[in-house]
């Protein structure tokens, strides 16, 4: 079936089986590979991206309900080099070693930002239960959740879509 | 793992929607995938059609009229964070909402979808049986509405024929009533290990009308009728709610899980029924 998508702004039309997942048709038919697998059913977060603005499990979602959609994935948040303030977040708190899971953490946090969430620390622990990280690194992650939801309060106009900018110079910056 | 190959039908209306439900047996519904994609991804389940209802225009709404909130088969988890009526049912759901999945789950799954899924320990299956709601199920030829007393046959096993689909659900509101809810799961936004929804009347200073729903103690969500009717007409103290959340214990027949013993879901059982009425009867006050 043919379906159109629109990926981080960009129109896209795939030819896919129904049963291929949003994930696949990301990683596979548009090698978008930012977006990970982990589990494939649900439990591990890792998939997560926006659909519409709003933080989905790309594994449990066909390509085919996406149709007409604006999907926005990790590799949509950076502008140009200089980095999304949530990823910025994790490199500053080092919130993550191997970051298989960091993807998924990071668009959960930004669909949380762009659904108007704004959790408190008991609730930011909950928000983050959505997802795991099998090097366990859940202290250095809620830190960098928590050090980009300041940056996002402190910046004057949160800006639906659109990433904000990081209020303070990147001290340390991805290769 | 994928899925096996299927045919994908999305109807955009109800009526197309059930005479392809009729004409195709082996079909399942999709509603908002977070029990059926896991399923089918595992190839626990593998349909030879799939009918997404999601582009059926009308059923996402919350309506209430002559005492009762209508919840459409395509409302999400996430919507009933903020109901949108006024009455003490709207806090319950709040609330409960708060503990089915995480974000990313609540997004997408439908308060119908858990109810037709029917996990033990799905928190909407206990409160549809705590609020005695309706299900009303459409099929090509005509309308049922099931109570929820008959609707949980087992696990993962409901009364819904296979050319049925569940359009809304029915639940009365609770006017001058409270509620108390409390659950104890693994982590943040797992399915209950085992959970409590208590609504309770007040009739001065005794107990009028008292309902029970569990999750995850039975097979399937319960509804502890002794303990009930052991607090009707009685004063409220904190006796008569220890002593109603032992009745409500001792008449369970726990399952048993890896995750605990059948003595421990009891326990577990007395204690948030216990929290739950106490809730409840705080809010009264
Ligand atoms: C990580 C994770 C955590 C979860 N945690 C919880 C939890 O804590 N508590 C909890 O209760 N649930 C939990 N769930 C399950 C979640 O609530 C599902 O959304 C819900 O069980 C099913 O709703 P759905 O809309 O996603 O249905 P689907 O997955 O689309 O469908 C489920 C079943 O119901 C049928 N169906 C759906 N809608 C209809 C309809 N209108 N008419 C007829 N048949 C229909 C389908 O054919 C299918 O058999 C969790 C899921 C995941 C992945
Ligand atoms: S891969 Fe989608 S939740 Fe694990
Ligand atoms: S950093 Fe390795 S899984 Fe999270």
């Amino acid at each position: 079936m043919k379906v159109q998508l629109t990926v981080n702004g960009t129109s896209q039309t795939v030819d896919v089986e129904p049963r291929r997942t949003l994930a696949d048709t990301l990683r596979e038919d548009l090698g978008m590979t930012g977006t990970h697998l982990g589990c494939e059913h649900g439990v591990c977060g890792a998939c997560t991206v926006l659909v519409d603005d709003s933080p989905v499990r790309s594994c449990l979602m066909f390509a085919v309900q996406a149709g007409g959609s604006k999907i926005t994935t990790i590799e949509g948040l950076a502008d140009g080099e200089r980095l999304h303030p949530i990823q910025q977040a994790f490199v500053d708190n080092f919130g993550l070693q191997c970051g298989f899971c960091t993807p998924g953490f990071v668009m959960l946090l930004e669909g949380a930002h762009r659904m108007g969430i704004e959790p408190d620390a008991d609730a930011l622990v909950e928000l983050l239960a959505s997802n795991l990280c099998r090097c366990t690194g859940y202290v250095a992650i809620k830190e960098a959740a928590a050090q980009a939801l300041a940056v996002r309060r402190s910046s004057t106009a949160p800006s639906r879509g659109r990433p904000a900018q990081p209020a303070r110079r990147p001290t340390r910056r991805y290769r | 793992m994928k899925p096996s190959p299927f045919r994908y039908i999305a109807p955009l209306d109800l009526d197309e929607a059930l005479s392809a439900l009729a004409a195709s047996p082996d079909t399942k519904v999709l509603a908002g995938g977070q029990s059926l994609v896991p399923a089918m991804n595992l190839r626990l389940t593998a349909p030879g059609a799939i009918i997404d209802i999601n582009g059926i225009p009308g059923y996402d709404r919350v309506t209430v009229a002559g005492g009762t909130a209508t919840i459409g088969m395509l409302v999400r988890h996430m919507d009933l964070a903020r109901p949108g009526f006024d009455d003490p049912l709207a806090g319950a759901l709040a609330e409960i909402s708060q503990h089915v999945g995480h974000l990313p789950i609540r997004t997408r799954g439908t308060f119908v979808g858990s109810l037709v899924h029917a996990d033990p320990a799905a928190e909407w299956c206990a409160l549809a049986l705590a609020t005695e709601a309706t299900v009303v199920a459409r099929s090509a030829g005509g309308t049922r509405e099931i109570p929820a007393a008959g609707f949980f046959l087992g696990p993962f096993t409901t009364a819904l024929r296979e050319d049925e689909i569940v359009t809304e659900v029915r639940i009365p509101l609770l006017g001058s009533g409270t509620f108390g809810f409390a659950e104890i799961a693994r982590t943040a936004g797992d399915f209950a290990t085992v959970a409590a929804l208590a609504l309770v009347r007040l009739d001065g200073d005794a107990f009028g009308e008292v309902r029970i729903g569990l999750a995850g103690a039975e097979s399937t969500p319960s509804r502890p009728s002794a303990a009930e009717t052991s607090l009707a007409g009685q004063r409220v103290t904190t006796e008569a709610i220890a002593e109603a959340a032992t009745i409500a214990a001792d008449s369970l027949q726990p399952i048993e899980d890896a995750q605990c013993s059948s003595g421990y879901r009891r326990h577990l059982a007395k204690v948030l029924v216990m929290r739950a009425l106490q809730q409840a009867v705080g809010r009264a006050a």
